[in-house]
């Protein structure tokens, strides 16, 4: 059965895609617009795409125009995320998400943190305010 | 939240379309944030980057026909007159346009073409207590530690929106209760010039998150060094405030910095730290020779140019030293003389101009020196590689072509 959590809108819209999860902060200048590739050095996620997928990570990093332009060359190949779950918004990474209209949600459970993996499937409806991991 | 009349004209199309879409993405900024109600701002600044993603929402707004409430500053991109025509180097016909077009688009949205990244110490300089919105950097930082006027750390876009509406959601730093300390920073490395601050900013991971206060600083701390500190916190980490303990106008005591709470965590700083990081951070430049040497990463002040200038006057370089700053600043330089004297030793002095544009194209694949970890971080994407050493360290080598 799907495990649902609720959490607290930031951006709206709604995703179901596959998760990627990291414990370190992303900033999107550092991801490769053609495949969504992370390309940071020394990055968990290095080497791997985050391309329409549900990126479960802590929050962003770094100067004020990196994540909207970041998520706008991203766009432009049709790779950024599927929507974001995070735990610490700031405005830089707030503002990038809503202009770029990609879903973003925050304030889940602790619970969601424990159970969720990489490789599942999940449903983040911002909208109405609830994460699903789906079997 | 709950908008007052004027807001909600403005996000029902009142105003036009330009500014009801910047009130929307504003509305859920603030919703995001729990925030109860828009305050007005009397100042903005924006982070321009003449980037892809900041060209289309900037044209996005000016062709729904937004225009400023609050003429905002912004900052560099490059400067058409200096990279096109006769120059040795000159940028792309696609690069110009880009550029041309972002010109256009800022001074259809009526801002301030100031193409400067310091301007909390050149031509937006708020008041104690002043509600703004600032973006880059450098800027939120010093308009809040510095100044005491109230800013959240604003990305580029949101600063536009705060422009074009003249209002920002209230949360964050515009509340008293999040302007407090949580760090205790102990700064026991020698701080001689403003290059230590570049170090010490750097330190955003062993320094941690919040709002860091800082004690064991020199007495006199210079503009430049402040400067150099909020750029650095925010290339290291996410940072919209500090406080220095006796200095800054938030931090007379202890128990103002942390609001009468006890520090969550201490950390100290030591001169090995600061060199630890300038080894492990720098590009390694074979047999020490270096190609070029770059400054102003945020905008090197006139005093920082006539310092130059006073160490090269009637020498030569051996490579070239591109110096950049505010067009006001290049001005006076040429007014002074002092634009000359850094020409006939083999330095260029550049106005509205930022070492993360593509103007720098002929310097891909080379290997600069520069005082500025930002300047080393951002232009690495793009091929530029950059040692790190004090300014003066830099100038010695601009006049060898070695680092000793």
């Amino acid at each position: 059965m799907a495990k649902r959590f609720t959490c607290h809108k930031i951006s709206e819209g709604k995703a179901q895609a596959e998760v990627i999860k990291t414990s370190e902060r992303i900033m999107f200048y550092q991801v490769r617009p053609e495949d969504g590739m992370m390309e940071e050095k020394n990055h968990e996620l290095e080497g791997r795409t985050i391309a329409n997928k549900i990126l479960v990570f802590p929050g962003g990093k770094g100067s004020s125009v990196v994540q909207q332009d970041g998520l706008f060359h991203l766009d432009r190949f049709h790779n950024m995320p599927a929507a974001l779950i995070i735990q610490y918004p700031d405005t830089v990474l707030v503002a990038g998400a809503i202009i770029m209209e990609l879903p973003m949600v925050d304030r889940l459970d602790p619970a969601f943190y424990e159970t969720v993996k990489d490789g599942d499937t999940v449903l983040v409806n911002a909208d109405e305010g609830y994460v699903e991991i789906l079997d | 939240m709950i908008l007052n009349d004027d807001q909600k004209a403005m996000l029902d199309g009142k105003f036009g379309g330009g500014a009801a879409y910047a009130m929307k993405i504003q509305f859920a900024i603030g919703e995001s944030f729990d925030a109860p109600r828009m305050v007005p701002i009397t100042r903005a600044h924006v982070a321009l980057s003449n980037q892809a993603g900041d060209l289309w929402f900037a044209e996005k707004l000016a062709k729904a026909g937004a225009k400023a409430r609050v003429s905002p500053t912004v900052n560099p991109g490059f400067c058409l007159g200096y990279f096109t025509g006769d120059c040795a180097y000159p940028v792309t016909p696609e690069d110009a346009d880009h550029m041309r077009r972002t010109d256009e688009a800022y001074r259809t949205l009526g801002a301030v073409l100031s193409y400067n990244c310091t301007p909390y110490i050149a031509t937006n300089v708020p008041n104690f207590g002043e509600v703004c919105a600032f973006s880059e950097s450098s800027a939120t930082p010093y308009v809040n530690s510095v100044w005491g006027a109230r800013s959240n750390r604003e990305s580029a876009n949101s600063a536009l929106c705060a422009a074009v509406t003249g209002y920002v959601p209230e949360y964050g730093l515009l509340l008293d209760e999040n302007r407090k300390g949580n760090a205790l920073v102990h700064v026991e490395a020698h701080m001689k010039s403003a290059y230590e601050y570049h170090l010490l900013g750097m330190m955003g991971d062993k320094i941690g998150p919040g709002i860091p206060v800082f004690t064991g600083l020199p007495e006199h701390i210079s503009s430049e060094a402040l400067r150099n500190l909020g750029a650095q916190l925010n290339t290291s980490g996410s940072y919209d405030m500090y406080h220095i303990l006796g200095f800054t106008p938030e931090a007379p005591t202890l128990e103002a910095a942390f609001g009468g709470k006890a520090p969550e965590r201490e950390v100290v700083i030591t001169d090995r730290d600061l060199k630890e990081f300038e080894e492990a951070f720098s590009d390694k430049a074979e047999d020490g020779k270096v190609d070029f040497a770059m400054f102003g990463c945020p905008h090197f002040t006139l005093t920082e140019a006539q310092y130059i200038a006073g160490h090269i006057e009637g020498k030569k370089l051996v490579i070239p030293m591109y110096i950049l700053v505010s067009s006001h600043d290049a001005q006076m330089a040429e007014r002074m003389g002092v634009a000359q004297v850094l020409r006939d030793a083999g330095a260029e002095i550049i106005p509205d101009s930022c070492p993360d544009q593509p103007c720098w194209h002929f310097l891909k694949g080379k290997v600069g020196i520069t005082e500025s970890p930002k300047c080393a971080y951002y232009p690495r994407r793009r091929g530029i590689h950059f040692m790190i050493r004090d300014l003066d360290t830099c100038i010695q080598a601009a006049l060898t072509g070695e680092v000793k």
